[in-house]
Order: structure tokens, then sequence, then C-alpha cells
């Protein structure tokens, strides 16, 4: 099945090419605005500290409700019911951290970046180095995941080839971030977040209305759906052979049909929710607002957005499994990332329809526009620790560089990390990227977020606590990650492929004779059952084929060392340890003298750097 | 901007005033932070451990386990008004104060 074909009626590929390149053109002039108040280092990596708390809250909402929360919560709904959502409950939950314990603070100590944080006690150079590493290495996993995530959507949103569309993703995200800095960053995350809004706000309407805005009124078609209770079956397997229809559907509201081990969930859960607090390119935008108070009040209104769209998304997954159906869902993208856009065509009046069409073209251009605002910020944060931590901060350590040299060097940053990751998202073509934003939160759970929090809160924290931290925090993350299930296992896929081409005489020849059957429904069910069995054997005889005699992973392995899909329960506790020794073990005066003023500044924002006044 | 030698730090530590507001700031952030993570936690913990209670069907087909995922955004936004309420009547008050008394605001 041709995925083009399947999202967008090809009578209507110029609404969705018009659609797309409204948005486009919106943002482009906001680009153009923004350009001309780009003079200063701050004007780039800050918009010169010269955006409200309410924008704030709106270009976080933009940064952070990536394609990942959008399609893929939706998707993971519409597919799994209930586990899905907890992942939304998790993405909210994370700011409470960020609220509580790190974005003031980090309004009145830093400046461009995390590690301007971290270097403000300790010593600037070895941190900055350190800082400036972990921010790259944490962005360019979020940004993998993006560009792949990305280029997959517009081919089968559009139907343009895999490689022009991340070609297209990072032009377009390289226009903005050139010319126009964080202010135009800033632009275009807002309009996004507010279409998104509105475009879910509108779903959600008429998912809704029909059931009189009553949740159990809702709920109850789509657990009385016999497409959500096949789906439920088949997720199941044996065990579902003894429910009746009804326990089926109603098995989709209860936990575990997507998580199966718990401990996997709670170590995903400590991800999530420690993880956000040390994203680079979410702390970044507390330095755009020029103080504190605005810096809690644009966490609050993130808060209210985010939560109120991730509360929305519980409609959108489960309308999207009773109108559309997980199966034609999973049919179209096997991770449901389609299943938001193909709810909004049905909504719309179907495939066939314009409103249709329009309300897909719609959503689908909001999607696009997504993964190009959070692809811009995570650019746009490694850029400013490749140019100000690196280049001004360690290269250029102890000589002055002018405003103008500084605001180059920031651009050809971003040029080389974009043109990075444009090649990153073309080589990455085909590959399972999902894991790499959980390994994003993972490496910024077990290092950054331990560096940052014990610097701004614990006197005795210092320099070798910091390059402890960040070593053991990241290695531990990556290496806990590569030694799992994530990694596939050739010896287990081939264990598998032979178990179907073991089963599968016996299955057909029970397929053979029920398709004899009079009963009709029987026969048809055979008939069914032998096109999957056919597809199976024909996936396991290629699974056989493409691995051969390979018997270990690409790490040398032959299963798995650690067991849990997500290192957060390991590595995030190690990682406070390695801070906590590195700290203890060794006597940094300088740390300790700049305690005082740390906390004192923090605490109080005397002098925070001047924000330019636009 | 200012030198930062022109702040005396160790003074703004030893006044009473910031002794006080760093205290009642801790003990807040903390406990607050503190309850935040454990409620956090039930959810996940509950969907593992004590899958019989979140079945439960409460109203109509909506069941426990929904209630208590959407009771989680409900705290999530009472602890970010209680917070911010808290911090702009309280803490930023006296935080101003110090302030305007060891150096300029900008």
């Amino acid at each position: 099945m041709n995925p083009a074909q399947a999202a967008a009626a090809p009578d209507y590929q110029w609404l969705t090419f018009t659609v797309f390149a409204v948005i486009i053109a919106i943002t482009m002039w906001v680009t153009y605005l923004a350009a001309k108040r780009v003079r200063s280092a701050a004007d780039f990596y800050t918009a010169g500290g010269g955006i409200s708390g309410f924008q704030n809250g709106w270009a976080i909402a933009g940064d952070y409700l990536s394609a990942a929360s959008f399609l893929g919560i939706a998707g993971l709904i519409s597919l799994y019911g209930y586990d899905g959502f907890m992942y939304s409950v998790g993405f909210l939950a994370a700011y409470i951290t960020v609220l509580l314990l790190i974005a003031e603070p980090c309004r009145n100590i830093g400046r461009y970046t995390l590690a301007d944080i971290l270097a403000y006690r300790n010593d600037p150079r070895r941190t900055r180095v350190f800082g400036a590493l972990s921010t790259i290495t944490v962005s360019t996993f979020y940004l993998t995941a993006q560009m792949v995530g990305g280029g997959v959507l517009v081919k089968t949103l559009i139907g343009i080839n895999y490689e022009t569309s991340v070609i297209c993703v990072g032009i377009l995200m390289l226009a903005y971030v050139i010319f126009g800095g964080m202010v135009a960053t800033t632009w275009v995350q807002i309009i996004k977040a507010v279409l998104l809004v509105c475009a879910s706000i509108v779903m959600v309407a008429l998912v809704w209305s029909p059931y009189g805005f009553s949740l159990p009124a809702f709920l109850k078609v789509v657990v009385g759906d016999p497409n959500v209770q096949a789906r439920v079956a088949t997720l199941l397997g044996d065990p579902a052979k003894n429910m009746t229809a009804a326990e089926l559907g109603q098995r989709f509201l209860e936990p575990g049909l997507y998580f199966k081990a718990p401990i996997d969930q709670i170590s995903l859960g400590m991800g999530l929710v420690f993880g956000t607090a040390g994203l680079p390119h979410i702390l970044m935008r507390f330095f755009t607002v020029r103080t504190a108070q605005q810096a809690r009040g644009s966490v609050v209104w993130a808060m209210a957005i985010i939560g109120g769209f991730y509360v929305l998304t519980l409609f959108l997954g489960f309308g999207a499994a009773h109108s559309v159906g997980p199966a034609a869902i999973a049919a179209v993208d096997a991770g449901g990332n389609m299943a938001a856009p193909l709810l909004a065509q049905y909504l719309g009046g179907g495939p066939a329809s314009f409103w249709g069409n329009l309300m897909l073209a719609f959503v689908s251009a909001v999607a696009f526009a997504t993964i190009v605002a959070v692809v811009a910020g995570l650019v746009l944060a490694s850029a400013s620790a490749m140019a100000h931590d690196l280049y001004v901060g360690v290269v250029r350590a102890g000589r002055e560089t002018t405003p103008r040299a500084q605001v180059t060097a920031a651009r050809v940053a971003t040029l080389i990390v974009g043109a990075m990751s444009i090649g990153i998202g073309i080589a990455a073509k085909g590959q399972n990227v999902a894991v790499l934003v959980g390994l994003a939160f993972a490496v910024a759970a077990s290092a950054n977020f331990p560096c940052v929090l014990l610097t701004l809160y614990w006197k005795r924290c210092n320099t070798t606590g910091i390059v402890a931290g960040m070593l053991i925090g990241t290695i531990t993350a990556v290496g806990l990650t590569l030694v799992s299930p994530n990694v596939t296992y050739p010896l287990a896929v081939k264990a598998a492929a032979h178990k179907v081409l073991d089963a599968e005489p016996a299955k057909r020849s029970a397929a053979t004779a029920a398709l004899a059957s009079e009963d009709a429904a029987v026969a048809a069910k055979a008939k069914k059952d032998l096109a999957g069995l056919d597809k199976a054997v024909a996936k396991a005889t290629a699974d056989i084929a493409k691995w051969g005699e390979e018997r270990t992973s690409f790490v040398g392995l032959e299963q798995p060392l650690f067991s849990l899909k997500n290192p957060g329960i390991i590595s995030i506790p190690l990682g406070f340890l390695a801070v906590l020794l590195g700290s203890l073990l060794t006597r940094d005066p300088r740390a300790e003298a700049t305690w005082n003023e740390v906390y004192a500044r923090q605490n109080t924002g005397i002098q925070v750097t001047k924000a330019a006044a636009h | 901007m200012a030198t930062p030698e022109a702040v005396d730090w160790d003074a703004i530590i030893r006044d009473p005033r910031f002794q006080s507001l760093h205290r009642r700031k801790a003990r807040f952030l903390w406990g607050l932070m503190a309850v935040s993570v454990v409620f956090y936690f039930l959810l996940p913990i509950g969907a593992a451990y004590f899958q019989d209670l979140f079945k439960i069907q409460v109203w109509g087909v909506v069941n426990v386990a929904l209630l208590f995922a959407l009771s989680e955004f409900l705290v999530a936004w009472v602890v970010a008004f209680w917070y911010a309420r808290k911090a702009s009547r309280d803490f930023d008050v006296i935080a101003a104060e110090i302030a305007a008394q060891y150096g300029a605001r900008r």
C-alpha cells in the first residue's frame, strides 16, 4: 500500500500544497520582520530578552509539542488505548520540576546557554566544554528523531520522496534561524502552537459534540466499537479468547496494552519528569524573558497550554480509534503517527470530499510547521553551544570578541549544525528513531539535570563533580540503551522467524480446512487468516535471509545485557552520585567562594544581564 | 552592567530577611516538589501493580485509571497556580526589598 495515496487524495494535492504554502509564507514574513532586529549575540540567542512571559509560554509549548507528542501520542492512544495517555501525563508533570526548581534560578544566573549556568561557579573552560558537548549530544539525538520523523511524515502526507522532504525541512528551518535567530524561532513556535491548539480544539469539538460533550457517553461508543474490540483481541492474543466483546472494549481503557514491564514504565516516567528540566532547548527559552517573574509566568502559561493540549489528545486518540479504526491507522503507519491527520480527514467528510481534504491538509501543514519549529529550537540550542560556549568561551577565551563576530560565529555554527542535521536525517533513513527521543530525555535527565540542579542548590558542588556527572550520566544512559532490548538482536529475530515458519504447516492446514466450511463467515475468516499467514511467512523468510549468519547486535551482543528499554532508573541516580562524589572528593575554592553570589543572585535577581528594550 | 564586586553578596546572605526567605522558600519548594513527584509516580505504580483498583468502573465506562490520569492534570495545574500565587505575593516582595537595598535592580 502506498502511504502517499492513502493520506491525501491525488485530486486534492493542490489543496495540500496551497495550505502548506500559506503557512510557510506567514512564517517567512515573520522571519523577514525578525531579521531586521537581530544585531547582537543577545538578539540572536535570546531575542534580546524582549519576550513576555505569556509569549514565552506559547513558545515553550511550541518548542515542546513536537511531532512525536502531537502525532505520536494521538497515535499511541488510537492503537493502545489508555497506556498512550500515560505519556501525556508524564510530559505535563515534567513541568512541575521546571517550574519549582529550574526556571527562575536559571533566568537569574544564565545568559545564553546551559553551560553558562555551570560555568558561573566552576572552571569556565572545562564546564563549558562538557556542557556544550552534552547540549550537542542531547540535541542531536532529539534532532535526528525529528528529522527522520519529519521526512517520513512529509513523504506520507504530500507524496514527495524522503530525501527531498528532509532537505525541505532543513532548508526552511535554516532560513528561520540564520536570518531571524531566536526572534524568528520564537514567533514560528508561537504561530505553530496557536495553530496546533486551534486545530485540536476544532477536531475535538467535532469528535465529541455528537455525544453532548459527555465523557462516559463518548467512551461508551469507543469501547463498543467492533474495530476497537478486534484490536484489543489482536494485542492480547490467546487470553482474549475467553473474553466477551464488551470486556475486550473495556480493556482498551485499562493499562497494560503497551507497557508490559512495570519497572520500565517507572523508568520512563523518571526520564520524562527529570529530563525535561535538562533539555537545553527548553532551558534556553528562559533566557528570552527579562525577569524571574516572567520566567515563572511563562512556565505557568506553558503548563496551561501543554496540559490543555494533552487532555485533548485523549479525544483525538480515542476518536481516531473509533472513527478511523486502529487497523486502518496502523495500515498507513505502523506507529500510528497518521491517526490525527486521518481523523481530520474523516471529520471533514472523508477522503473523497473537499472539506475532508482541507482538514487533512491543514492538520498536515500544522504537523509540518511543528517539525520545523522544533528543529529550529534544537538547532539554535546546538549552535549556541558551539558558537557561544566552545568558540567564544573556550577557543577565544580571554580575548575580546566583537558583537558582530559573535553573531557571525552563531550563524556559521547554525549552518554547520543544520547541514549536519540534514545529512544525519538522510543517513538515518528507514531507522527506528523512536528510541532516540527517549535517549535524549535519558541523557538530559542523567547528565544535565543533576549538574544544573546541584550547581544551583548545593554549596559543595564543583568542577570535578560537574565533569564526572556529565560523563557518567551520558555514558550510562547511552551505554545501557546500546545493550538494551531497543537494539536489534539477530538471534532473537531469527528465532522468532523460525517459530513462525515451524508453526506454519499446522496453521495452514487448519485454515485450508475452514475455507471449505459451509458457514460464510468462517470461510471469510479463513481466507483472511491465510493471507495474513502468507505475509508472516514472507516476512520471516526475509528476516532469516537478511540476518544470515549474523549472531550479534551491532555492539557485539547475542542478547540484551540490560532488560529495560528505558535506562533512567539506573542512569539518573548514577548521574547524581557522580556529581556528589566528584564534588566531595575534591576541593574547589572558587566554586565555594562564589556560592554566596550564586545563591543570593538566583533568589533576588540582582544584576540580571541588562535586556535590550525593543 | 555593573561589576560584580559592586554588590556585597556575603552581606545579603547574612541578612536575616534573606535567611528567612531562604528557609521559607526551601521548605515550600521542596515540600511541593516531593508531593508532586510522589503523586505523579502513583500513576505508573498504580497502573503496574494495582490494576484491579484501576479497572473499577465509576462513571459509566470511565474507570479509576482514567480519572486518576485526569486528576494528574488537575494537580499539576493547582501546584503551578498555588506556587505562582505564593511566589508573587510572598517571595517576590522580600526579594525585591533585598535587591533594592543591596544592588540596583538593572
